[in-house]
């Protein structure tokens, strides 16, 4: 029951680095959070714009559109689009921040740590539960 | 026509995307939780680990052979078109505190689950959150051939202070496991509630 989720080998996490080229840190260098939300940039239902490119010149791969796929109509948060991708979390903010710098998405930040939520968004949530 | 960003499809404000994290010993009934209220996924994040558990600050790359995968468990619940409530759930060992860091900043608060016959593996994570003031519930989940004892002998137990909600549950039923996480909202808006009336 103690290794099921732990890993000390580290193979399965090299093949989808190469998907970012080996980049590990985000370009602004500021690391998403797991639950920042991101909505694609681009009309519902529409193609991908078929000449996007990143930044450095290079076309997008195809777990960048995966992403702007998924975000289309709902916002999902980095946490989803990692297990929806079925990719490690630090491949996908890498594939995010590709996505932001070429303006095809944009990511909304949660509330500041430092700062609880409002107790009308607390009660919101206690009447959501609720309603399950 | 006139084709503006208002054409996004997505125009409408960003939902604020709230957590909760699910904590406790091995077994306690973790994943059962957030599976009762959500639709759960397992989160892969890979850490890297220096000798004393603790990640490195490392630019070198992937290269790194102290990386360790670590799964978490990871729910979504849709509360409205504008709100999001994410769970985190993930064992609660020390040597993982790390993400536990990360996962307790901006969370509403925490369900730290207890089994009745191993109290002592829930202190971990009751310390991880008195520490750091993050707002939390005590789910005594109710496991066959334990013993029952009432919510008040186990916040002796665990001697924990009387405005922490101890509450008991199953985590296999969704409405009790959706109890426990009322709980620990509940308590965070009456620690917010306290806090805004001292300021006063
Ligand atoms: N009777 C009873 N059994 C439970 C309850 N919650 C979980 N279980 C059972 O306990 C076992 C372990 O539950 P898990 O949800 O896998 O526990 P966990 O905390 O995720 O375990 P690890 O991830 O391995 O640390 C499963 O067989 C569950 O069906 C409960 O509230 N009551
Ligand atoms: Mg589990």
């Amino acid at each position: 029951m103690t290794q099921g989720w732990f890993d000390e080998d580290a193979g399965p996490v090299v093949r989808p680095y190469a998907m970012t080229r080996g980049r590990t840190r985000v370009a602004g260098g500021e690391r998403l959070d797991l639950i920042a939300l991101v909505t694609a940039l681009i009309g519902g239902g529409q193609e991908l714009p078929p000449d996007a490119t990143l930044p450095g010149g290079q076309g997008l791969a195809p777990e960048h559109g995966e992403i702007l796929y998924r975000c289309r109509r709902v916002s999902e948060s980095v946490a989803e689009l990692a297990t929806g991708l079925d990719l490690p979390v630090g491949v996908v903010r890498v594939l995010i921040s590709d996505l932001l710098e070429a303006g095809l998405v944009r990511v909304s930040h949660p509330i500041p740590a430092a700062q609880l939520p409002d107790e009308n968004i607390l009660r919101e949530v206690i009447d959501g539960l609720r309603a399950l | 026509m006139v084709s503006g960003p208002s054409d996004i499809a997505t125009a409408a404000p960003d939902p604020l995307a709230l957590k909760i994290l699910v904590a406790g010993g091995f077994g306690v009934g973790k994943t059962t939780l957030v599976g009762s209220v959500s639709e759960i996924r397992s989160l892969q994040t890979e850490e890297r680990l220096t000798e004393a558990g603790r990640p490195v600050d490392d630019t070198t790359g992937v290269a790194a052979k102290r990386t360790t995968t670590v799964a978490m468990d990871f729910g979504r619940i849709t509360i409205s078109d504008a709100l999001v409530l994410y769970l985190f759930g993930t064992p609660g060992q020390e040597r993982f505190w790390f993400l536990w860091d990360e996962l307790a900043q901006g969370a509403i608060g925490a369900v730290v689950l207890a089994d009745t016959r191993r109290l002592a593996d829930s202190f971990a994570a009751i310390d991880f959150f008195e520490s750091r003031g993050l707002p939390f519930a005590v789910g005594v989940n109710c496991f066959e051939g334990a013993d029952r004892y009432p919510p008040e002998a186990v916040r002796a137990a665990l001697d924990l202070d009387p405005d922490i909600p101890v509450v008991l549950c199953d985590a296999r039923v969704r409405s009790s496991a959706r109890e426990a996480l009322v709980a620990v909202v509940e308590h965070a808006l009456r620690r917010s509630a306290a806090a805004r009336s001292a300021m006063t």
